[in-house]
């Protein structure tokens, strides 16, 4: 796991993002850095099954420590986030 | 005791008003006016089913029938119609009151009395009798469970505004039909202030731009709710002086944001469900609640037995509705099931003593999961848990053991067997029942009795 590269970190979350939509059958928008989150075609739920799938495969929860981090509005905010996180665990 | 129409009336100023997307109605003519006709004549002493398309329709018609009914049952949005019948013969039903007559309603036998709007002026004398209120419990989504409250038990919790009645509007993520948005329907109707009603119609963004644009102070949601908003780019449309969560464990995380994007408002964080009321509120910032308040006197008193959260106070519940247990013990202690943990000088929420999964305000029991994923053919044994999740609070988590552990040795043969547990889980369960993590282990805990240990899992 920490050996994620911060590129793949992003491949990783879109790749979530399109597997999660898959499975539960939403139409997602284009995943741009400007694309707001809630309105992308995915629900809460989706959101949370992402949330839990990237804590299993990069092993870190970075809204749990969201000390010095907001909320995400868009997914350039997400992946920020997650590319962080990943980046703190392996320091 | 006071009726809700005569509190209504004592307290509005000529103002206030609820807001609807598409349309709004001021206090003072729910207060003075019926929409009933020569219904209330029918309905005086009746008990019925109050179900409504609309949220507006479902305060025009608790004001209604408050005082003049002998019980009423308040149908959430999402009550399936058929779980009707179980309900009208539950709550001994003999009519329906509605906004929009539907056909589900038919089956069920009784008159169906159809709201217009408030314009008739109610009789100078009118009937003030003490009316039972049937909520349903908050979640289930197997046959609905109701509890008895009164309107003196509901309004328990809310104290005089410090704020001038006429500056203060609120707003709700909750829909009025559940009891966290209930009370502040009942806030609003008995304090004389404004209220902005939710719409499961409206997307949040147009929801935010709605609140601000009616100037929003004071505004209630579930944690769920406030992360949600706090995602939505037109939070910033709205800036609230009073920010309240309840209805779920507020996190810290949660309490933090909003306190970043409202430097300047109280934010606090209520103790409450559709059985025990509204236990207490925590303003201090911080998730958990000082010990001091527990074993403390006051008009709510709790305590804390085999691990899970007491409360007594007159803003229970009295009873289940039909064949149930008692909802107290003895004592008149609700046992509201929430494992709590003291860490210091505060307590903390620890989960559900049944193990309930609570996604996102719904309930989830993990029997129901495992058994799915036991009938899997390649699944030996499977223990399902909660995860705490930023988003919706918690989500459905499995562990299981494999019939042949060789079947999943190489990382792309657990991808697969994954895929296909899933599948087979999204196939018999509703998407929020479905695990969002399937991890195989190579046992599973077991107890004396031979069951899976979920204690020590």
């Amino acid at each position: 796991m920490q050996s994620v590269v911060q590129g793949s970190v992003r491949e990783l979350v879109a790749e979530q993002f399109r597997s999660t939509a898959f499975d539960q059958e939403r139409e997602m928008q284009p995943l741009t850095d400007n694309l707001v989150l809630l309105d992308s075609g995915l629900d809460s739920l989706c959101f949370a099954i992402i949330v839990a799938q990237l804590e299993d495969d990069l092993g870190v929860d970075p809204f749990s420590d969201l000390d010095d981090g907001f909320f995400p509005v868009t997914f350039a905010d997400f992946v920020k986030l997650y590319e962080a996180a990943v980046e703190k665990a392996a320091a | 005791m006071t009726s809700l129409r005569r509190r209504v009336a004592q307290a509005s100023p000529a103002t206030a008003r609820l807001h609807s997307p598409a349309a709004s109605v001021g206090l003072a003519d729910l207060a003075a006016h019926t929409g009933l006709g020569a219904a209330r004549g029918q309905l005086a002493g009746a008990a019925v089913l109050l179900r409504t398309a609309e949220q507006l329709g479902a305060a025009q018609a608790l004001v209604e029938l408050d005082g003049l009914a002998r019980r009423l049952v308040l149908c959430p949005p999402d009550l399936a119609d058929e779980h009707l019948a179980l309900v009208v013969e539950t709550a001994g039903l003999d009519a329906v009151v509605t906004d929009a007559p539907d056909e589900a309603l038919a089956p069920l036998g009784l008159p169906v009395h159809v709201l217009s709007e408030p314009t008739e002026a109610v009789p100078e004398r009118d009937a003030e009798r003490a009316t039972e209120w049937l909520l349903f419990t908050s979640g289930t989504t197997g046959a609905p469970k109701m509890v008895i409250h009164s309107l003196a038990g509901l309004t328990g919790a809310i104290r005089p505004a410090t704020t001038a009645a006429n500056r203060v509007v609120w707003g709700t993520f909750y829909d009025i039909r559940r009891y966290g948005g209930l009370q502040i329907l009942l806030r609003a109707l008995t304090g004389g202030v404004s209220l902005i009603l939710s719409d499961t119609h409206e997307r949040p963004a147009d929801h935010l731009v709605r609140l601000g644009a009616l100037n929003v102070t004071h505004l209630s949601g579930t944690p769920s709710h406030w992360r949600r908003a706090l995602m939505t780019p037109q939070m910033a449309a709205i800036a609230p002086g009073y920010v309240r969560l309840s209805g779920e464990i507020a996190d810290q995380a949660v309490l933090d944001n909003l306190r970043r994007a409202f430097p300047s408002a109280a934010i606090g964080h209520a103790y409450a469900s559709t059985e025990a009321g509204v236990g207490f509120e925590v303003n201090d910032g911080f998730e958990g609640f000082p010990a001091s308040i527990v074993d403390a006197p006051g008009p709510v008193e709790m305590k804390v037995e085999d691990g899970s959260l007491r409360i007594r106070s007159t803003r229970t519940a009295s009873a289940y509705a039909g064949d149930e247990p008692a909802l107290a013990d003895a004592e008149g202690f609700v046992d509201t099931g929430d494992m709590v943990e003291l860490r210091g000088d505060r307590f903390h929420f620890a989960g559900r003593r049944n193990g309930v999964i609570n996604v996102g305000g719904l309930k989830v029991h993990p029997e129901e999961i495992e058994a799915v994923l036991n009938r899997h053919p390649a699944v030996a044994a499977s223990l399902v848990r909660g995860r705490k999740n930023p988003i919706t609070g918690a989500v459905v988590t499995a562990a299981v053991t494999l019939v042949d552990p060789a079947a999943a040795e190489t990382p792309e043969a657990q991808r697969e067997l994954r895929a296909s547990i899933l599948d087979s889980c999204r196939a018999a369960l509703p998407p929020h029942k479905a695990p969002a993590s399937v991890q195989f282990v190579p046992s599973l805990a077991v107890t004396p009795g031979g069951k899976i240990d979920r204690a020590h899992a």
